[in-house]
Formats: C-alpha cells, sequence, structure tokens
C-alpha cells in the first residue's frame, strides 16, 4: 500500500478510538445533567429523605460526604506534605529510598475495596472507632495518600536547585530554606494534589462500605464518632436497592456527586495549567 | 597582612572524579583575590567549598584542611549555618529569591531571628546603598526582584549578601550574564566592599581578574599553578602555562 | 527567637518529615498485616487448596463451602474482557495524543481523560445499568444484561484513563533523535510511529498494561452492580458472574465479625492484595526499565 494512505488510515483509526474515549465522557456527563437537573431544588438539597429514600432531600448525605472529605484531607496533607518534602529533599539514593518509593506505587494499586477490609479490622474493631467518621477517614487518607505524595513531589521537583543555593549561602537552615523559599514556591503544584485528593475521597465507595457509610441516618452527625450517610453510598443504595423509585431521583443525586468530583477537579486541572505556565 | 583563610593539602572528589589536587594557598584579611583558569580547574569547586555548599552533592568527599581564622571549617562542631552566614556566596547566575526587593534583602536577618522592623529596614538602606543599588530602587522596593534587570539583580544578591554581615565574600563568575556596562557596575561595588570584607573572585575574564584583584591564582586542572601579585602575574609569570593562558593560547 | 528553641523546633520537624517519608512503608505492611491477621483464621476451618481451588461458595449454607474459583474465574473474565478492549483503545488514544493531535487539542483530550478518571465508581456503575445493561440485553437476546461483557466494557473505561496517562508518558520520553533519525531516513510520521516509536515504548506500554489490569481486578463498585453478582463458573462472557471484590462488597456487611465467613472475606482480600501487588511490582519494572 502507498505509504501516504497507510498514514492516513492509521491515523484516522487512532482519533476514531480517541474520540471513542472522550465522547462516553461527555455523554455521562450530559445524561446525568438533562436527567438529574429537574429533580435539583432546596428541599432536594437541604431536606432530610422521607418514605425510604423515595423523597424528600440528601441532605444528611452531602453534610456527611463534607464532614468525612474535611476529616480525610485533615490527616492526610500533612503527612502527604512531609513524605513528599523527605523524598525531595532529604532521601539519598539507597535501599530505604527505594522501598519507600515501591509502597507509595503499591498504596496506589491497593484495590479499594481492600482498603475498606484494612480500615475496617484496624480502625473499626482493633482500635475500637467502630463505624465512624475518623474511621473512615483514617482509610481514606491513606487511600488518597499516594495521590498528595506525589503530586507534592512533582511540585517540589520543579523548584530550581538554585534557590535553595541561595538561601543555604545566606545563612538559612535547611528547614528554614524549605519553609520559606520551597513551599511558597511549590504550593500550587501541592494543592493541585490536595483537590486531586478531595475529589478521589468524595468519590469514593468501597472503602466507606464498612467503615463510616450509614444505609440510612436521617440526622446530621454530631461527633467524629457517630455514623454518616455518604453520597456514593447513597447513590448505590438508591440505585440498586430500593425498589420503585423515581428516576429523577436517583439522576439528581449522582448529578450532586459528579458536578462535587468534577468542579474539583476542573479547579485542580485550572490551577495546573496555570501555575505550569508560570514556571 | 593576616591570614583570613588557608588550606592545607586539600583534595577534593566527585565520587572517583578528582576536582582538586592538593592545594595549598592563604587568603589575606581585605584583600581581593582573583582565581582564573580554564574552564574545569576546579575553580567554582575550591570557591564552594569555603562556604560548605558541595555539601549538597551527594558524591563529594575531601581530605586536608580549610582554616578560617585558623578554625577547619569541615571539623565537628562547626554550624555549617552559621558559617554560610560568615561567608557569603554571590552566584553566576543572578539569583534572586521569588519574592520582593525587601524581602530578599531581610531574608538572611529574619532566619537569624531578627524581627525589629526599624532594624531591618536600615539594614536594607545600608547594604543597598553598599552595593549601589538604592537610588535605583528606593522607591519601590516592594517590586518582585525578579522584575528588575540583570545588572541589578546582581547587585541585589550583593546587597542581600552584605545583609548577614559576612566576613568573606565570593564571587562566582559574577560577570557572566551581564553586559559591560551592568558589569563595570558590579566591580565598581567589589572594589569598594574590600575595605571591609574579604573577597575571593572566580573569573573566566582575565580581564576583571587584572581590574579589581590584589592577587591572581591560576588554577589549571584542579592544581593551581601560580600565586601572585596582579601585576606580576600578567606581565611576568613565572609558570609558561600561566604565560600561555593569559595571553589566550588556550582556556 | 531563641536559637536553642528554634533549634530543638527544626530537629523536631525534620524527625517528623523523616517518619512521614517512611511512613508509606509502614501502611503496606500494616495493610497485609491486617489481612493476615483476620484472613489467615480461615484457614483452621478450610484448606488453602479448597479455598483456592473449590468450585462451590455457599458461605452461609450449613455447612458452608469456601471455594473461590468461580469467584477468581468471575474476576478473570470480567478483567480479560476489560482488557482486551481497552489495551488497543488505550493506546491508539495515547499515540494520537503524544503525537498526533494539535496542541491545542491535546491540552482537552488530556483533561477529559482525566475527567474520565475522576468519575466515581459507582456513578459508572449506574449509567451501566442505566444504559449499557438494557443494550447488551437487546443487541445480543439475552434474558438479562447483567452480564460479564457488560462489566468488561465498563470497566474498560475505567482502565483506560491509567492505560493513556502511562502510555503517553512512555512515548513522550522516547529521545527525539529516534524520531528525527527515521524521518531524516524517508520515513512517514506512521511508518515512524510503528515501526520504531512503538518499539521504544514498549516497556511503557507493558507497563501501562500492567496497571490498567491492576485498576480492573481491583474495581468494586461498577463491576458489582452490573455483572450480576451469581457465584458460579462462567461459560461464556454472556452469563451474569461475580467478582473477588463485589464478594466482599456485597457480604461483609453481613458476614458476622468473627465467624468464618468474615474470615473468608478478609481471606480473598489477601488474595487481591498479593495479585494487584505483583502486578504493581511489574510494572514498576517495566517502567524503571524504560528509564534506562
Amino acid at each position: 500500500m502507498n505509504p501516504k494512505l497507510a498514514q492516513k488510515i492509521a491515523f484516522i483509526i487512532l482519533l476514531l478510538a480517541t474520540i471513542l474515549v472522550i465522547v462516553p465522557v461527555g455523554m455521562i456527563v450530559v445524561i446525568i445533567v438533562v436527567k438529574g437537573a429537574p429533580a435539583i431544588n432546596w428541599e432536594f438539597l437541604l431536606a432530610m429523605p422521607s418514605k425510604g429514600m423515595r423523597a424528600g432531600g440528601i441532605f444528611p448525605a452531602i453534610v456527611g460526604t463534607i464532614y468525612l472529605v474535611a476529616a480525610t484531607i485533615l490527616f492526610a496533607i500533612p503527612v502527604g506534605v512531609f513524605s513528599a518534602i523527605y523524598l525531595v529533599e532529604y532521601a539519598r539514593e539507597n535501599l530505604l529510598t527505594r522501598m519507600v518509593k515501591l509502597a507509595i506505587i503499591n498504596l496506589a494499586g491497593v484495590p479499594s475495596i481492600v482498603y475498606g477490609l484494612f480500615g475496617l479490622g484496624l480502625f473499626v474493631i482493633f482500635l475500637g472507632f467502630g463505624p465512624s467518621i475518623i474511621a473512615g477517614a483514617l482509610t481514606l487518607a491513606i487511600m488518597i495518600l499516594p495521590i498528595i505524595i506525589t503530586t507534592s513531589k512533582e511540585a517540589l521537583d520543579s523548584v530550581p536547585r538554585s534557590y535553595r543555593e541561595a538561601s543555604l549561602a545566606l545563612g538559612a537552615s535547611k528547614w528554614q530554606t524549605i519553609r520559606h523559599v520551597v513551599l511558597p514556591s511549590a504550593l500550587p503544584g501541592i494543592l493541585t494534589g490536595i483537590i486531586l485528593g478531595i475529589s478521589r475521597a468524595a468519590g469514593e465507595t468501597a472503602p466507606i462500605l464498612f467503615t463510616v457509610a450509614a444505609f440510612y441516618l436521617p440526622r446530621l452527625p454530631r461527633t467524629m464518632f457517630d455514623q454518616v450517610m455518604v453520597l456514593p453510598y447513597h447513590l448505590f443504595v438508591v440505585s440498586t436497592q430500593i425498589p420503585n423509585i423515581k428516576t429523577e431521583y436517583t439522576y439528581a443525586t449522582a448529578l450532586v456527586l459528579v458536578g462535587i468530583v468534577l468542579i474539583a477537579n476542573l479547579a485542580a486541572i485550572i490551577l495546573r495549567s496555570k501555575y505550569r505556565k508560570k514556571i | 597582612m593576616t591570614i583570613k583563610i588557608k588550606t592545607n593539602k586539600l583534595n577534593i572528589y566527585y565520587g572517583d572524579k578528582q576536582a582538586v589536587k592538593s592545594l595549598d594557598i592563604e587568603i589575606y584579611n581585605n584583600e581581593i583575590l582573583g582565581i582564573i583558569g580554564p574552564a574545569n580547574s576546579g575553580k567554582t569547586t575550591f570557591l564552594r567549598s569555603l562556604n560548605r555548599l558541595n555539601d549538597l552533592s551527594p558524591s563529594f568527599s575531601h581530605d586536608g584542611e580549610v582554616l578560617i581564622d585558623g578554625v577547619d571549617i569541615y571539623s565537628k562542631g562547626v554550624d555549617v549555618n552559621s558559617l554560610r552566614k560568615r561567608v557569603g556566596m554571590v552566584f553566576a547566575l543572578p539569583l534572586p529569591l521569588p519574592m520582593s526587593i525587601y524581602e530578599n534583602i531581610v531574608y538572611g536577618p529574619k532566619r537569624q531571628g531578627l524581627t525589629d522592623k526599624k532594624k531591618l529596614n536600615e539594614i536594607v538602606e545600608a547594604s543597598l546603598k553598599e552595593a549601589y543599588l538604592w537610588d535605583e530602587v528606593k522607591d519601590r522596593l516592594d517590586l518582585q526582584a525578579m522584575r528588575l534587570s540583570g545588572g541589578q539583580q546582581q547587585r541585589l544578591c550583593i546587597a542581600r549578601t552584605l545583609a548577614v554581615e559576612p566576613e568573606i565574600i565570593l564571587f562566582d563568575e559574577p560577570s557572566s550574564g551581564l553586559d559591560p556596562i551592568s558589569t563595570a557596575r558590579v566591580e565598581e561595588a567589589m572594589v569598594k566592599l574590600k575595605e571591609k570584607y574579604t573577597i575571593v573572585l572566580v573569573t573566566n575574564h582575565t580581564k576583571q581578574a587584572a581590574r579589581v584583584s590584589s592577587r591572581v591564582a591560576f588554577f589549571l586542572m584542579g592544581e593551581m599553578i601560580e600565586i601572585d601579585k596582579t601585576d606580576r602575574i600578567f606581565t611576568n609569570p613565572k609558570d609558561s602555562r600561566t604565560e600561555g593562558y593569559i595571553s589566550g593560547k588556550f582556556g | 527567637m531563641n536559637i536553642k528553641f528554634r533549634r530543638f523546633s527544626e530537629f523536631l520537624i525534620e524527625k517528623a518529615i523523616f517518619l512521614s517519608g517512611i511512613i508509606s512503608i509502614l501502611f503496606v505492611v500494616l495493610i497485609f498485616a491486617f489481612l493476615l491477621k483476620e484472613g489467615l483464621a480461615l484457614f483452621k476451618y478450610v484448606s488453602v487448596k479448597d479455598f483456592i481451588f473449590g468450585a462451590e461458595w455457599y458461605p452461609i449454607s450449613e455447612p458452608p463451602k469456601f471455594g473461590i474459583i468461580s469467584l477468581i474465574m468471575g474476576s478473570v473474565w470480567v478483567t480479560a474482557g476489560a482488557i482486551i478492549i481497552s489495551v488497543p483503545i488505550g493506546i491508539a488514544a495515547a499515540i494520537y495524543i503524544s503525537e498526533i493531535a494539535p496542541r491545542k487539542i491535546r491540552g482537552i483530550l488530556k483533561s477529559g481523560i482525566e475527567m474520565l478518571a475522576a468519575i466515581p465508581s459507582v456513578v459508572i456503575g449506574f449509567i451501566g445499568i442505566t444504559t449499557l445493561v438494557p443494550l447488551v440485553k437487546n443487541v445480543f437476546g439475552l434474558s438479562t444484561g447483567l452480564t460479564a461483557l457488560s462489566g468488561s466494557i465498563m470497566l474498560a473505561f475505567m482502565a483506560i484513563p491509567t492505560i493513556v496517562s502511562i502510555a503517553e508518558d512512555a512515548f513522550y520520553s522516547i529521545p527525539k533523535r529516534y524520531k528525527e533519525a527515521a524521518l531524516a531516513l524517508g520515513a512517514t510520521h506512521w511508518q515512524t510511529i510503528w515501526r520504531v516509536l512503538i518499539k521504544a515504548a514498549f516497556p511503557g506500554i507493558v507497563a501501562a498494561s500492567m496497571l490498567g489490569i491492576g485498576r480492573v481486578i481491583g474495581e468494586t463498585m461498577a463491576v458489582m452492580m452490573i455483572t450480576g453478582n451469581v457465584a458460579k463458573i462462567p461459560n461464556s462472557i454472556f452469563d451474569p458472574v461475580r467478582t473477588l471484590t463485589a464478594t466482599i462488597a456485597a457480604e461483609m456487611g453481613e458476614a458476622v465479625r468473627g465467624s468464618d465467613h468474615y474470615f473468608a472475606l478478609f481471606a480473598i482480600g489477601i488474595v487481591l492484595f498479593v495479585i494487584t501487588f505483583l502486578i504493581n511490582l511489574i510494572a514498576d519494572i517495566y517502567i524503571n526499565r524504560e528509564l534506562k
């Protein structure tokens, strides 16, 4: 075959494959918005569910998700950012560092349901927290750690070495250099990682099944040791466990969840592209 | 003349590669010692051993002594941060930190724990004046330092170094990125600074060394070939290699 | 600030940094330890051989049966289907994005794929139930659309972002001179991609596929919602299946703490952990090979 023609055909096939990936993403979002938007109103967002979750709103699930994600981030940020600082600023090329990197890759690869088992075994039972916000948040925090470490590491790596030298040459200590020069320069990149972590934590279901999620609990949590309803689990419940439910209600639940997750992701993408331009 | 810096049989290695070979050098108080030589002759490596910035490279190792005021700066118990405060450094390319002019100057003093606003203001004014930059920036100290011209940035880096009140200032090819006019201003500042500080200047421009140094050392492939008064080095060098380098035969 | 106090607080901070630095190792060890702690208890009742190769999973009948071969086969079928779909499409998209797409479109495509990665698995499952499952049922004339095939298609989508991003990195990191040399010899752009770049990026492509497999095997919610949850060794891709992950998710809620059923679900967790650990290890080896 004529090489020019072969190239044309090949490129068209590659383009089609790409379209095959991108179009369904758009379709999923459009379907959810079109079918879910009509059911969204203040009552849906701010009322308790009623009639076996077939009516009313999803307020406790929204609040539960916010509490859970906030607690998760609170646990994950310091450990994740410090861990990235260790890898970029302190670690030498040795066996320990190699093991740390392998461990991070594996944390990223552990199935989310296995996190659920781990959270159940360690936090719920062994430490006696019971199914609670704190147990769920700690489980999710460990799960999103690799995301925060990897993005923070990338951000720290991109700070020019010369900044560090200039600071050290002025008599600043290593930590002062990190604190006053490196971290401020890396901040947008680190924030990107944190937002991606939020988005992941808000959308996961399997790790929270046995650690925090309540099937039906029409009240708000009072302490970190309370169980809560959570959006992704609520979507699972209304789409598979409750017969004869109005489809708009289910779609609207999906819309709220996807909205939170995608807006967070969009924010991260925008932040990152602005930040990359600056460097 | 009192000796400020002295090395005894200093060898510096990066991994297996030896960058400085058995160096014995004495640098006097309040002089400008110019160090010249072709690329990879160990000039910058030697300079960075004086404030222990070499420590940052994992493959760095050394033996021999580096004495400042008679104390080996590599001996145990020497605090490397206070050492770097005493031995300031101006880099080849202007390296302002990503903050305002004002913040750049007070960066060092603040890290030493100085918080008195009035004192900090005084330091900013004094060090910018010493670096011949005050008149150009006094009305816009909040400007991001990156937005200054290259020559201004380099003088800001000098001012920033002066702000921590060092005893020794190391210049690592300070005008390699600058135009002739900026270079002249930086050199002007340097000569003035000699009165208060001991200065070690690494430069690729033999003419620059001739203009500002009191003495000049010639390095070649990690060895110091010759060190002498500036005019003697340039008019009557003892070693033929020095003469060859200066007259432009190689390098 | 007092210098001594400062030194001391810096000392503490640097210790905290070190601890955080190596804490990932601790977490991996802890996860494995807790899976073992709860899961190994099962083997007082069941032999490892009967557990792995036993054909029947009847965890609450009397006496219970804890054979997971049907669950393993469920995972294998769904994963194999998903990989057959997602690897070619994912690699093709990665080539298009990294080599062919105009600069402006590239950013949009990458964001789109990141969006796909971000959609929660429970939402993918929900959309699968409402759109794909009826479609599969009608197109193939089945009694139910809740089949391994539906699961494979949905999971393929979830694996694609992983595959695209790793494969794209692989293409991106090929030295420019390979490409220039091939083009200079008169090869067309496509010949260069097909004969030179794919070969050069091969370790990265393998790593991308491995990580895609890891993602699919570990996926839980979507697969539980779409594949029909029948713990039987499937005969074809049109049969309903149940995966390892879905079994844990579906049954742990009802399993009595400390019962053999509860232990068995943790034992499945061990199997999953070991599989994904090995997959990630292999992928990591290939990624490092690519760097050399």
